[in-house]
């Protein structure tokens, strides 16, 4: 598991692009979320 | 299928709630195949050792930044052309998230850069550059649609932009091959064998196909709140 996660020593590039990859797709599902609540409304 | 018959807000509307769900369920799943084959499936690579694990996700985003540009304009041209009410809202549901993939395809390159090249950007670099374009042109977009009160207008005005920015994308696609670019050139590409182990390249498009299925189901959800905003529905 350490191993996994350190990535062979790569592990800011690797888990830098997918962590902001995933949290940017979050984001933007989550506000679109919320518009068409308010839109609902 | 009766095209005309949904060229109309209203009418899209309920399609584009189930197409949406549809295509939000078959991302989830495509992209916790694509993450499983990327990460336990594809072998570490010989030069790049564990570094080049972010091509999963660099390459599908690069392309998707291309192509929702091309549709984008697409259906900012319908719009221009034939004055139709949905391509307008069609063209603005498409540009954030056609700018979040472009900001994602530069940031993970940027993160990708420094461990292969030894820096995370360039000044100048071609590929770079064109990208940097590409995500100005997004912005552009969005600014002057914002800008305008009467939405029809801004449509047409952001089309118009649009349209023009069109010439970015095959300066970005040929970047590699026309100037001299850090920039690798295409590893995969329709008229040569792939440059790369076949797991590799199936993790890579499933995650590609898994990012098509994302940007259909935000833009769809996105263009259900413009047609309710706009009050057509």
């Amino acid at each position: 598991m350490t191993d996994f996660l350190a990535m062979g020593g790569y592990a800011w590039y690797v888990w830098g692009s997918y962590g902001v990859t995933f949290a940017c797709l979050a984001i933007e599902v989550f506000l679109l979320w919320r518009r068409s609540r308010e839109t609902e409304a | 299928m009766r095209w005309f018959w949904y060229a109309s807000p209203q009418t899209f509307f309920p399609l584009a709630g189930r197409l949406a769900r549809w295509s939000a369920a078959a991302a989830v799943v495509l992209m916790l195949v694509g993450l499983y084959i990327g990460f336990f499936v594809a072998p570490t690579d010989a030069q790049q050792g564990e570094a080049y694990r972010i091509i999963f996700i660099h390459v599908p985003a690069a392309w998707m930044s291309m192509f929702i540009y091309v549709v984008m304009a697409f259906w900012a041209a319908v719009g221009l052309a034939l004055n139709t009410r949905l391509s307008g809202m069609m063209a603005a549901a498409l540009a954030p998230t056609g700018a979040l993939f472009t900001f994602i395809a530069l940031w993970t390159g940027a993160l990708w850069g420094r461990p292969t090249w030894g820096t995370y950007w360039v000044w100048g670099d071609a590929r770079l550059m064109s990208e940097l374009i590409l995500l100005f042109l997004y912005f552009g977009v969005m600014a002057l649609r914002a800008a305008i009160d009467d939405p029809r207008r801004a449509d047409r005005a952001a089309a118009v932009l649009a349209i023009v920015g069109v010439v970015n994308i095959p300066i970005i696609y040929y970047s590699v091959q026309w100037w001299n670019t850090l920039h690798q050139g295409a590893s995969v590409s329709l008229t040569a064998a792939p440059k790369m182990a076949a797991t590799m390249l199936t993790g890579m498009l499933i995650m590609a196909l898994a990012f098509w299925m994302y940007s259909i189901a935000v833009t769809l959800m996105r263009v259900r709140c413009i047609i309710r905003e706009r009050g057509v529905a």
